[in-house]
Parts: C-alpha cells; sequence; structure tokens
C-alpha cells in the first residue's frame, strides 16, 4: 500500500515537472534522460536478466530512428508513423540479429553485435539515395516548438516500458531469461528452448530501442549515420548507463541516466574538461566495474555500509 | 581481357600483403582469448599506442618504423603487463552478475587511450614520410615482355615480410620454449595445466604482454603504408574479431590463414565495389564464417587431420 503511494506521488511528480517552469535547456536534459533511461532498460532485459551483453544497440536505436527518418523523407507522411512502423522494422532486423548473433555466447555474442551496428553505419552512409548517406534527413516542419509534448510523449513510453519489462520479468520468461544468464547448458537440459527464449528477449529489447530511436528523429527533426549508428555514443553510453545503475535491477537504468547524461552534460559544457570526455567516461566505468560491478542500485547494501563506517570513524 | 587479368592480380597481390598484415594482429587477439578467454576490445586501440610511438621515434629522431619495432614491441609488452596486473586481475576476482565485466573493462581502457591520444597528439591524419614507400618493384623489370603489368610497394612488401618473419619466430617461440609450450597448454586446458605445474597465473600476465606486443609490432610495420589517427582502433579492433571467429576461437594457424583470407576478400570488394563498401565486406565473411563454418578454418584443418 505505501508502495503503491509513493508510486502514485512520484507519477505526479512527473507529470507536473513541466509545469514548475524549467528552462529549454533543463527540459531538453530530462528528456535526454528518459531516452536514456528507455534504451537503458531495454538493454537491461537483453543483457541484465537474460546476460546477452550487447554492444550494438545503436543498430536497433539507428534503425528506429531512420524508419522514422525514411517514412517522412520517401513517403511524406509524418514521421510519427515511425513509431509504430519501426517495431515492426527493428523486430524484424532483431530477428536476423539473433538468428545470426545468438550462435555466439558471451563475449563473443557481444563482438557480434557490436560488428553489426557498425556495419549498419557503413551502410546508411553508403545508401545514399535511401539514407542520404552522410548528409543525413531533416524533419523540417516541428510538430511542436516547446518540449512539454514532446517530455510527455516520451514519459508515457518509458512508463509503458518500464510496467512491460516489468511484466515480463515476473511472468515466467523473466524465470527463464534469468536461468539461461546462470547457467545455459543447465537451463537448456532443463527443457528450457534457450534460443527461441534469447530471440523473444533480444527482439524485445530491439524493439524497445527502436521506438526511442524514432521518437529520437522526431524530437530532434535531424538524424545521421554518425549520430544514431554512433558506437560510443549509444552502444557504449547505454551498457554504462546500466552499468552504472545496476544490473538487472528494475531502476538501475533510470538512475543510471540520470547520473550519466547530467555528468556528460557538466564535462561537456566545462571547456578545460570538454575534450577529455571519454577519459573521465573510461575512467568512471573501470571505476565501477572493479569497485561497485553490480552498480549503484545493485551494490547499495555495500554503498550504504561504507558510508556508515566512513560516518562513525567521523 | 589483359587488363582485367592485370586487375585481378594486383588486387590479389594486395590482398595478400594487407592479409600477412592482417595475421599479426589477429594473432595477438586470438593468443589472448585462447589462453585468458576474454576478448580485449582495446586490442586497435593498442596499436594506435604502438603507431603513435613509431610515429614520434620517427619525427623526433628519424628512425625508421621498421627499426622502432625494436622499441614499440617491448613498450606494448610492458604495458599489456600493467594493464593486464592492475586492472584486468582484480575485475576477475570481483564476483558481480555479468560475467562479461573484463570484456566492458577493456572498452574502458580502450576509450581512455583513444581519448588520450586525441588530446595529446590532436586528431589529425598523420604519416611517416619515408623514402621508400613511392618506390616499388615492377614485373617487367624481371621478365621483359611480361604480357601483363604487375607492381609491388617496396614498403608493403617490406611489411609483410617483416610480418611473416615476426610469425615464424613466434611459432618457434611457441612451439621450441618451455614458456610458449606453458602457454599452449593453459590455452588447451587451463585445469590440466595447472596440474602439470604451469604457472597459469604467470602464463596470462606473459599472454596478454606477448599479444600487446604483436598488434604493436603490426602497428609498426602499419605505420610506413597507412595513416595514422587517434580513432583508428576501434575498426582494427574489429578487424581482428574477425580475423579471430573466421580462424576459429584460440587457433593461431586459423588466424593466419584467416588474416590472409580477409585480406584478399577486402582488397576485392576496395577494388570491384568501391572503398566505402569494405566494411560491409569485411562483415559479410564474417557472417558467412558464423553461419557455415562455426568452428573457423581450424575445424577444417582439424577434420582433414582426423580423417586421415
Amino acid at each position: 500500500m505505501k508502495k503503491g503511494l509513493s508510486l502514485i506521488i512520484l507519477l505526479i511528480l512527473l507529470a507536473a515537472l513541466p509545469l514548475i517552469g524549467l528552462s529549454s535547456y533543463m527540459m531538453h536534459i530530462v528528456v535526454l534522460v528518459i531516452i536514456y533511461s528507455m534504451i537503458g532498460m531495454a538493454w537491461n532485459l537483453l543483457g541484465g536478466y537474460c546476460g546477452q551483453v550487447s554492444f550494438g544497440h545503436a543498430a536497433y536505436f539507428g534503425v528506429g530512428a531512420y524508419t522514422a527518418g525514411i517514412i517522412y523523407s520517401k513517403l511524406g507522411v509524418t514521421a510519427w508513423w515511425g513509431l509504430p512502423f519501426s517495431v515492426v522494422v527493428v523486430t524484424a532486423l532483431s530477428l536476423i540479429i539473433g538468428f545470426i548473433c545468438l550462435r555466439l555466447r558471451g563475449p563473443y555474442f557481444a563482438l557480434g553485435t557490436l560488428a553489426m551496428g557498425e556495419v549498419l553505419r557503413v551502410t546508411a552512409e553508403n545508401l545514399v539515395k535511401f539514407t542520404g548517406g552522410d548528409v543525413g534527413i531533416m524533419i523540417r516542419e516541428r510538430t511542436w516548438v516547446g518540449k512539454t509534448w514532446y517530455y510527455y510523449i516520451i514519459l508515457l513510453l518509458a512508463i509503458g516500458t518500464y510496467l512491460l519489462i516489468k511484466k515480463v520479468i515476473e511472468s515466467k520468461f523473466g524465470y527463464y531469461f534469468v536461468s539461461i544468464r546462470e547457467d545455459q547448458d543447465a537451463a537448456e537440459s532443463m527443457g528450457i528452448d534457450t534460443t527461441t527464449y534469447k530471440t523473444v528477449a533480444l527482439c524485445l529489447s530491439g524493439a524497445i530501442t527502436g521506438i526511442a530511436g524514432a521518437f529520437y528523429t522526431n524530437y530532434m527533426g535531424y538524424i545521421d549515420p554518425k549520430i544514431v549508428f554512433s558506437l560510443h555514443d549509444i552502444s557504449i553510453v547505454t551498457i554504462m548507463v546500466v552499468m552504472v545503475g545496476g544490473v538487472a535491477t528494475y531502476s538501475g537504468p533510470t538512475i543510471g541516466a540520470i547520473i550519466m547524461v547530467f555528468l556528460a552534460e557538466l564535462i561537456r559544457s566545462n571547456p578545460s574538461l570538454g575534450a577529455a570526455h571519454q577519459t573521465l567516461f573510461g575512467i568512471l566505468l573501470i571505476f565501477i566495474i572493479i569497485f561497485l560491478p553490480n552498480g549503484i542500485v545493485g551494490d547499495f547494501p555495500k554503498l550504504a555500509k561504507i558510508f556508515k563506517i566512513g560516518r562513525v570513524s567521523s | 581481357m589483359a587488363i582485367q587479368i592485370e586487375l585481378f592480380l594486383q588486387t590479389l597481390i594486395a590482398g595478400i600483403l594487407l592479409g600477412g598484415l592482417y595475421a599479426l594482429i589477429g594473432i595477438g587477439m586470438t593468443l589472448i582469448m585462447g589462453v585468458m578467454k576474454i576478448i580485449n576490445l582495446a586490442h586497435g586501440e593498442l596499436m594506435m599506442v604502438a603507431m603513435y610511438i613509431a610515429f614520434w621515434l620517427f619525427s623526433l629522431l628519424h628512425i625508421d618504423p621498421y627499426i622502432s619495432v625494436l622499441v614499440a614491441a617491448p613498450a606494448l609488452f610492458f604495458l599489456g603487463i600493467a594493464l593486464q596486473k592492475f586492472l584486468i586481475n582484480p575485475v576477475l576476482r570481483v564476483e558481480s552478475i555479468l560475467p562479461e565485466n573484463q570484456v566492458i573493462l577493456t572498452v574502458g581502457i580502450g576509450m581512455v587511450l583513444a581519448n588520450l591520444a586525441t588530446i595529446f597528439f590532436s586528431s589529425n591524419y598523420r604519416s611517416t614520410p619515408v623514402a621508400y614507400a613511392t618506390q616499388a618493384f615492377y614485373l617487367t623489370d624481371f621478365w621483359k615482355d611480361a604480357p601483363i603489368e604487375l607492381s609491388l610497394s617496396m614498403a608493403w612488401s617490406l611489411s609483410f615480410l617483416i610480418a611473416v618473419a615476426i610469425t615464424i619466430l613466434l611459432w618457434f617461440f611457441l612451439t621450441r620454449t618451455d614458456t610458449g609450450k606453458s602457454i599452449r597448454a593453459t590455452a588447451q586446458d587451463l585445469d590440466a595445466a595447472l596440474l602439470m605445474g604451469v604457472n597459469v597465473r604467470r602464463m596470462r600476465v606473459v599472454t596478454f604482454g606477448i599479444g600487446c606486443a604483436l598488434v604493436g609490432a603490426a602497428g609498426c610495420l602499419f605505420l610506413p603504408i597507412y595513416y595514422l589517427f587517434p580513432a583508428l582502433g576501434g575498426q582494427f579492433t574489429l578487424i581482428a574479431f574477425v580475423i579471430t571467429i573466421l580462424g576459429g576461437l584460440g587457433s593461431t594457424n586459423g588466424a593466419i590463414i584467416g588474416g590472409v583470407i580477409l585480406g584478399i576478400f577486402e582488397s576485392m570488394t576496395a577494388t570491384y565495389l568501391g572503398m566505402g563498401w569494405a566494411p560491409v565486406g569485411r562483415f559479410l565473411i564474417f557472417v558467412a564464417a558464423l553461419v557455415f563454418l562455426p568452428g573457423g578454418v581450424a575445424s577444417l584443418l582439424q577434420s582433414r587431420k582426423l580423417g586421415k
């Protein structure tokens, strides 16, 4: 009961956020946080629960973004149709990627997906007739000038994602996923069709990331292959969002996204640190892996203990 | 027709030369993968570091990139040992949900290396203008009335020959010395090696160092024929990985064959489809290897042996 109440309060606070008059820049950062937490949740489903670490989530994000962009530039309808269409396109892509990459295990799967993301970027750069190549796609008429409606749309999408993933993880699928992560051979010998369930996790994860990509096209109004298929800015930041927040936790990706997006903005806006943002990200990643391997949420008891001890000694 | 054949043969030669260098990168990764069971995603970035060492030796002290192999390879060996001892080994002991933490860790190392190179050396494209870079051998020099004309760049052939020499040296090291045999034993079966008295922990450190030294040597060999920029690492990491999959995981012989196949395939796509598509060609070969030959070339070699 108490938990439900706090959830409702949180929802009301989130819904009221645009009313307190944040600047356009702050709203932009909040929207980015929600986009990244959505991709993070999607990654967490595949990587955290099912144990298939993907380095290629930019592939789904980029294809989702380009679905919206191409629908707009070639068919001439509004790019919002990209949201439903990207689900179809990205699910099909996930099936193909799954067919190829899910033969691989562990780190090999990771690198296989990394290669997929890179290849889709190169393809998007070279298929100039279809994607516009490096010139990218520009959405000329923006639906809204302000950010409030964009905020509500992505918030709804993210809440939907959260509920969907919670539902999936608490169903028997979730148990299958975790058993595959813990020991794939044991899962298989218990009669779980591991390939099917891994494919299900991949398709769900891909489709959610694709929707986020399609939203990104509508929101930013401009995409090019180097942005939406970026290995560092999408694939690796997604992994960091989940690693920092907490692998295989419900709220981890959101907390990770808040930390990572604000940290990135802080570092980039500082002229003397701006160039070094990847170094700092890399060091943060190394630090997290060595000292907090399960992220802030996953290792919260450990953190609490450290700070309590710190307080006693001081 | 003659021009067609000429173009084809020229592409083939370029592919083989490129393949020899690729093999060296691939062997480094496959060694690390065989012994440590992790993928070193900072492989290309380590190569970039070696290339910068060779570049600065060339532009400040006028040392030929081929001679700086002798500096860069040991430097990378010690860098690799340091990374393994202070970063990767501690993570192997940490309890976590995801076993892929070490792989993600190497991504972090790669990011730091690439970004530091950008900060310190700027993201300009650089190259070493060696005197022999423009020289070449021509078929007509040796055979007066050859029906077709083929050329062989001096720098490319030198790089290729040194790469082959290093590969042969490595083969002697792995098959003839105690340390080499221990490394192979560790790769084959960790527990059995431990029972036989192999110091597995030291072998891991040494292997990581050797893998880094190999890719460092490859970097020096690439410098006279390629250009250098801080973000070049990523693409070579991918190349190394494709070679490892193609050759068969952890197989040194497979990596050599895989490297040559990839080199030929890449120079063919570059000639007949255009430079921009070379990464896609690389990937097609990767997918084909996964779908049709999951064990890599090594499994072919093995089944041939068993068949006899």
